[in-house]
């Protein structure tokens, strides 16, 4: 966790800075709907648009659902991020959608059946200060790591779930058993989840991260009781559900998230920044001591970014790239050598790993942290 | 201590071949030494006074800012932006550049700086190329900042998206005489009974592993390395920075395995300025070996081409480097009556007089002093002519948790064989010495510091990794 990490965000902004200074205007001659209505025409198996160039600002689609299916549609910028959406438009059933649209280029979809990609359109909302067209590679990427995320989050749901279960049953055992594990996918994107503020500071939060008049609420407080006091109030189990509240809200809100490639490889390397200053001191899990999963799931999470992003970066700088796969092969060897068959989160407690041991660990941090901190340089010069 | 007129004649040769090597003027850094040996108005203490850089003027600067200190910044300042230092840059300006290349390192007969940042660093890497390709950068960044320039493309004006190349707190600062000098430690030339590198026969005899000498108290997590880098300045920030810098250099390929900060002198190597005073409050070291005095350099410091044979060939013009983190007991010293703290020392507290005598610089008379006092046995004629060049500096790291200061000396001696220089001295220091009482040795390491970078394409360890035997 920590308290206060706007770098994503920010990251996204300067992104959007550059673009916006090289990009070129749009034309403004597209032919939109009657009085900036857009007509979208859903069926089984299409999704028809009665413009795909219009006009940026404040955009309304009509949809009518010609199907025989439960559709649902989204307006997505590149990289899938969500610009508004629609769900649950029945067959035979009309919708009107709202929202403000930026110029620039996007993908309206429509999901026969509320599922998978959906069936897409490339639309133009013209304009002055649109951004220039990005590298296919890297909406794609963008685009997996979005969906990467999003499945972070719904995988994390069910674990959390059994979790705070155990807390609500007042099974300190059971509780402790799941605890690292609810974890893993919140770790494996937390910069993503961090970039939202308020989630954050929920369910993640560190006793000496809060502010005066501040409860602490989430993981670590739940840790707290289940390692230290080792017993569970009646507090705590409302504290799980609330936990549950709050990873819900995350997952159903991570796919709004405005990632770039540079916000990518910027998380990517937070997530060392993560490893250095909470899991490798042992200050992350301090009653719990599961900081070596925690430290695994980073490095997961850092790996998964880089690799999408690797096409372009490789080809930007191939020596960047070929120090990467040796220190990320590097780091995951020295996280093997405290692996433990017989513990609860597969690793070792990290009380029980030496200060030498920290250190080799450490080191190997920095071998990564510092050719990872050179990935966004290496995706932001792609042509 | 072998160290004739031979060996001097063949220092002399291969002096002359780097002048043709390199457009670098010979030895700058005797040079500069020399010139406060003939001009000593000059020299001393505004050799070590500190221009009026933000640092000094936000209240780093304490005792010792030469009066002329303020006149010279301005020349500071212009020499800051030149590259490479020409002959002109005298080491005796306050805030100018010691010039890099050279017949030898600069940081061992170069006039003492105030500061000091020493790190030794593990060798993570196991692929010699990797390892060379570090020092070549090393070496670059090491050239650069001793001239006063950032590292790579500097600290700021370039790509917004990614993290400079220099970390920029030395940013509008003076070179400050920074020095950066470089040593391999024996666990590069073999460990864990692997050659490591295919240097394992290189290795010269004369880096030898100290003894356990009594009452050592060693931590190896403060001990040895496979490399080491001391970097000294006038200015602390000057010297951190470097080592920070070459730190974020070498991750993935070294790691640093120990540090220390010095805040103060211990030592001179210009015999015409004061002798700074130990944590103890003592001058020690007043007959060390001069920068200024080429012949005892020879004699004592340098590896003559003579004593570097076969393989170890690539040690000419090199030194030896012991490191030594001496804690002082700096309570139990302080409830020392003046007398015995005297008596200890074989000297007079407020002049350094040796005992019976007046004057600092008088000639000791030994058998004046107690069997046991500090300076008698360290005194060359206790030793047979045995002499080795301190560079040490007081160190405090903070409180030990006891409520006691964890401060000492953090001893640097250079020396033309460890086992002609540090290993006699210390063995009968250890046994004898009256100051046992109130030091414990916690940290040691031993490096061979290579000869001078000759030029903008040599790199520090070149001879020992290119050099046919």
């Amino acid at each position: 966790m920590r308290a206060l990490r706007p770098s994503v965000v920010t990251a996204a902004a300067v992104a959007a800075a550059l673009t916006v200074v090289s990009g070129c205007a749009a034309k403004s001659d597209g032919k939109g709907g009657g009085k900036g209505v857009i007509d979208v025409t859903a069926s089984d198996s299409a999704c028809e648009l009665s413009a795909k160039e219009f006009p940026a600002g404040h955009v309304r689609f009509a949809v009518r659902n010609t199907g025989s299916q439960v559709t649902e549609m989204y307006v997505y910028a590149p990289g899938d991020r969500i610009v508004t959406e629609r769900e649950n438009i029945g067959p035979g059933t009309r919708a009107e959608i709202t929202a403000e649209i930026k110029p620039g280029h996007y993908e309206v979809a429509c999901k026969p059946g509320m599922k998978g990609s959906g069936i897409r359109q490339k639309v133009t909302a013209s304009g002055k200060g649109a951004d220039a067209e990005r590298d296919p590679r890297l909406d794609a990427a963008v685009a997996a790591y979005r969906t990467y995320v999003q499945q972070q989050a719904d995988l994390t749901l069910p674990a959390a779930q059994k979790f705070a279960d155990a807390v609500r049953a007042g099974d300190v055992d059971a509780a402790k058993k799941t605890y690292a594990l609810s974890r893993v996918g919140w770790e494996r994107t937390e910069p993503v989840a961090e970039s939202f503020g308020d989630i954050d500071p929920k369910v993640d939060v560190r006793e000496d991260g809060l502010e005066d008049g501040q409860k602490w609420t989430g993981w670590h407080r739940l840790e707290k009781s289940l390692w230290q006091q080792q017993k569970i109030s009646g507090d705590d189990k409302k504290l799980a559900g609330r936990l549950i509240t709050d990873l819900k809200d995350w997952q159903k809100r991570v796919g709004t998230a405005d990632i770039t490639p540079t916000s990518m490889a910027n998380g990517a390397k937070e997530l060392l920044d993560e490893v250095a200053t909470g899991k490798v001191t042992g200050e992350e899990e301090r009653y719990s001591h599961t900081d070596l999963l925690d430290f695994q799931a980073n490095v997961e999470g850092a790996q998964k970014a880089y690799e999408l992003l690797k096409p372009v970066a490789a080809k930007n700088d191939p020596e960047l790239a070929r120090e990467l796969d040796k220190q990320f092969a590097s780091i995951k060897a020295r996280l093997d050598k405290h692996r433990d068959s017989g513990s609860d989160d597969g690793f070792a407690p990290y009380d029980t790993v030496g200060k030498g041991e920290r250190k080799v660990l450490s080191d190997g941090v920095n071998a990564l942290a510092e050719p990872l901190s050179k990935l966004a340089a290496a995706v932001a010069t792609a042509k | 201590m072998t160290g004739g007129t031979g060996d001097m004649a063949d220092m002399a040769d291969r002096t002359g071949r780097a002048d043709k090597e390199s457009d670098m003027a010979d030895g700058a850094e005797q040079g500069g030494a020399g010139r406060d040996g003939q001009a000593p108005d000059t020299g001393g203490e505004s050799a070590n006074g500190r221009a009026p850089s933000r640092r000094s003027l936000l209240g780093w600067g304490g005792a010792g800012l030469a009066l002329g200190a303020v006149a010279a910044g301005g020349t500071a300042a212009a020499l800051r932006t030149g590259g490479d230092a020409g002959p002109a840059a005298a080491d005796a300006t306050a805030g100018a550049a010691v010039p890099f290349h050279g017949t030898h390192q600069a940081g061992i007969a170069t006039a003492v700086q105030d500061r000091l940042h020493f790190a030794a660093f593990d060798v993570t890497t196991d692929d010699r190329d990797a390892l060379i390709a570090l020092l070549k950068e090393w070496t670059r960044a090491a050239a650069r900042m001793t001239a006063g320039d950032a590292v790579g493309d500097g600290a700021v004006g370039q790509l917004v998206e990614a993290p400079p190349d220099d970390t920029g707190e030395a940013l509008g600062l003076p070179p400050s005489r920074l020095t950066l000098t470089f040593g391999i430690g024996p666990t590069l030339f073999e460990k864990d009974g692997k050659d490591r590198f295919g240097i394992r026969s290189r290795r010269p005899d004369a880096l030898t592993d100290l003894p356990k000498f009594p009452g050592d108290n060693l931590d190896a997590a403060r001990s040895g390395g496979d490399l080491c880098v001391q970097a000294c300045a006038d200015d602390p920030q000057v010297a951190v920075h470097a080592i920070r810098n070459l730190a974020r250099i070498g991750f993935g390929k070294v790691a640093i395995r120990w540090s220390q900060l010095g805040f103060g002198k211990t030592s001179s190597t210009t015999p015409d300025a004061q002798t700074p005073r130990n944590m103890f409050g003592f001058k020690d070291g007043t007959d060390n070996v001069s920068g200024a005095d080429p012949k005892a350099l020879d004699a004592h410091v340098w590896v003559s081409g003579s004593d570097a044979k076969g393989s170890a060939s690539w040690m000419a013009g090199g030194s030896y480097l012991v490191a030594r983190r001496i804690r002082m007991h700096i309570e139990t010293w302080d409830r020392t009556s003046l007398k015995e703290q005297q008596d200890v020392f074989g000297r007079d507290k407020g002049e350094g007089a040796p005992a019976g005598k007046k004057n600092e610089r008088d000639t000791p008379h030994l058998p004046s002093m107690l069997p046991t006092a500090h300076v008698r046995l360290a005194h060359p004629d206790s030793n047979g002519g045995v002499r080795i060049l301190r560079r040490g500096y007081s160190f405090t790291d903070g409180t030990d948790g006891l409520g006691r200061l964890d401060a000492g000396l953090f001893f640097l001696a250079y020396q033309r064989d460890v086992r002609h220089g540090f290993v006699p001295l210390q063995r009968k220091l250890a046994r004898h010495d009256a100051l046992n009482e109130y030091i414990q040795h916690v940290g040691s390491a031993v490096f061979a510091v290579p000869p001078g970078v000759r030029g903008a394409a040599d790199w520090w360890g070149r001879e020992l990794f290119t050099a046919s035997a």
